[in-house]
């Protein structure tokens, strides 16, 4: 196991922000913590780096205990944050240089190890710009050379798409994957965004502090169960109570629109639409996607708290 | 080419190469200086920031010292007192490494709200020697800023010795370590830089000015109004009045006329002063603040 979390729970003042906490993450996985602004991803990031002390419950890292073996948890980490970390009125080489410096490289291996992130990373010849000069998609690049100078064997990565162009967020992914592959690092990192969780071997749901799901993103859509048919009608509760006297079939009510998962879904549109002509404003038919998973594990919808509340 | 990638992969697969890596041992001390190096090279290539420090307390003695030239007569017997040029040289001076000292601090707000910081703080080093590189790359800066300054000493006629010279570095070094690290502690808590301008005008502005930067202490006498015994008090107790009466002593040699504590008490209190807000800066550093997530 990289990362074991037992029972961790934080709270800022009388804010719960995570609540009774427990998952395993394994050795050379990629996985994502996925919830929508204010769900606890950014507190148990935080946690996990280091930055935030444990209230209450246990943290390993890589075997070892959190905070009693803290320097030696952050030896083996490596850590991105959403925040630029940048210091912009040094080069590339420079900022690579100094972090490094952080972690007891020097001489000749800091060369060679210099080198090779920088080729990794395809920064070479933008090796002696100041990074004040350069686009986020390569300064996010920096930051993750900053990360991995050391050859952590756990990165953690805060919001890594946040703020790069579509070309730039392939370029990370492209990285990230080959990082797992070929250097067996394990991989955490948390998004608001479902499609970047997609792409995670493993995915944990978070919701108001609390694990509402946890697996790969394929099971996690197969345990929908079937089809997702939307509806969207000006009497919803009336709606639902008709479809379940007519039909025997459960649907709910997602903030004002009806909802149904049902096998073979496209023969249940046209049976609703031939059924209740009138109330149907829009049916819509989909196979389930996360936000469904979402919606399946919480009652509400993935973007409602957006906005309400902050990232915390 | 492709062969050398090859082999650097296969050096870092599994946990053997993860154990090879593990043996470079961080260091607080390479941690250290890397910072203190890193605050010389920011500070260099923000031109405003060189000008400004040095520039300002240039004018001030310039202006200060050639209109108050005609006013201002130390209680001297005879007429051979020193002229405000020189009387006010040492404060300038002070004045320097105080500004120098605190706008390097300023920039641990900078850094946090950069995010810097935050790089900084989860990496395997001690919190003093992140405190230890930001303090030491402060006073390098100031006392490198003094120095320029000194040169103009040249104008003033000063004679000094070699040790006598010397020394000054020496003290100006531990003045400046002294006023980096109250920069520190101020700074460290802050969110932002304006809140720091206010610290500077209420306690930075009048600590400089009560330390007989500008104007000597009051003597003591019987019957003197309570104001001047209290500005004497004032003057007395400021741990900057001896690193300013320090330099003066080291530059001018003793004023007899006016109330001036001794060299070795100059050095004893300096001293004492860097110590002490040296070890403020470090217990108040390794406190968790709300800051750090920025």
């Amino acid at each position: 196991m990289a990362i074991q979390i037992a029972q961790l729970s934080h709270r800022y003042g009388q804010r719960q922000a995570l609540s009774d906490l427990s998952l395993d993450i394994r050795a050379q996985e990629i996985f994502a913590f996925l919830g929508p602004n204010g769900g606890g991803k950014t507190t148990l990031f935080r946690v996990l780096s280091t930055l935030l002390p444990i209230q209450a419950g246990a943290v390993h890292i890589l075997g070892r205990k959190l905070p009693d073996s803290v320097a030696e948890v952050r030896r083996r980490i490596g850590v991105v944050f959403q925040a630029p970390s940048l210091d912009k009125k040094l080069t590339v080489v420079e900022n690579i240089r100094y972090q490094a410096a952080l972690y007891g490289l020097r001489g000749g291996l800091l060369r060679s190890r210099i080198g090779e992130m920088l080729d990794q990373l395809g920064l070479s010849d933008r090796a002696n710009e100041r990074t004040e000069s350069l686009s986020g998609g390569l300064r996010r690049r920096v930051e993750l050379a900053k990360g991995m100078i050391h050859r952590p064997q756990v990165l953690l990565l805060d919001e890594p798409s946040t703020g790069l162009d579509p070309g730039a967020r392939i370029d990370l992914w492209n990285y990230l994957r080959r990082l797992r592959s070929e250097f067996g690092v394990t991989i955490v990192l948390t998004t608001h965004l479902l499609e970047e969780a997609d792409k995670a071997d493993r995915i944990a749901i978070l919701n108001q502090g609390k694990l509402v799901a946890l697996d790969t993103p394929d099971r996690l859509r197969a345990s929908v169960g079937g089809d997702s048919i939307t509806i969207t009608t000006e009497s919803p509760a009336e709606l639902i109570r008709d479809i379940r006297a007519r039909f025997d079939v459960a649907a709910t009510d997602v903030e004002g629109r009806v909802r149904l998962e049902l096998a073979d879904g496209h023969q249940w549109v046209s049976k609703l639409v031939e059924a209740f002509p009138q109330p149907i404003q829009s049916i819509t038919l989909g196979k389930p996607t996360l936000e469904d998973v979402f919606i399946d594990k919480t009652g509400h919808r993935f973007w409602r708290e957006a906005g309400e509340s902050t990232d915390a | 080419m492709h062969e050398m990638r090859t082999s650097q992969r296969g050096e870092h697969t599994g946990g053997e190469a993860a154990a090879v890596d593990l043996e470079i041992k961080p260091s607080p001390l390479l941690a250290a200086t890397t910072l203190c190096w890193r605050e010389i090279v920011r500070f260099f290539r923000q031109r405003n920031r060189v000008i400004g420090a040095v520039g300002q307390p240039i004018l001030f003695w310039l202006l200060f010292g050639v209109g108050m030239h005609r006013t201002f007569q130390l209680p001297t017997t005879g007429g051979d007192g020193p002229s405000f040029l020189q009387y006010f040289f040492p404060g300038t001076l002070v004045l320097i490494l105080l500004f120098t000292a605190i706008f390097a601090t300023i920039s641990i707000i900078e850094d946090r709200r950069e995010g810097f910081l935050q790089s900084v703080l989860v990496a395997p080093v001690p919190r003093w020697s992140m405190l230890l590189g930001k303090v030491l790359g402060g006073t390098l800066i100031a006392v490198a800023q003094g120095l320029i300054f000194l040169v103009l000493a040249l104008t003033l006629h000063v004679s000094i010795g070699v040790v006598a010279l010397m020394q000054l570095v020496a003290l100006l070094f531990v003045s400046a370590f002294a006023l980096t690290s109250l920069g520190f502690v101020i700074a460290w808590r802050m969110e932002s830089t304006q809140g720091f301008h206010a610290i500077m005008n209420l306690l930075l502005m009048p600590m400089w000015l009560l330390s007989g930067a500008f104007f000597p202490a009051p003597e003591l006498e019987s019957g003197m109004p309570t104001s001047q015994w209290l500005l004497h008090w004032a003057v007395r107790l400021n741990p900057v009045t001896y690193c300013v009466a320090g330099v003066r002593n080291l530059l001018f040699g003793a004023t007899a006329s006016i109330w001036d504590p001794a060299l070795t008490t100059c050095w004893l209190v300096t001293a004492l002063f860097a110590v002490f807000m040296f070890a403020a800066a470090w217990t108040i550093a390794g406190r968790r603040t709300t800051g750090d997530l920025l």
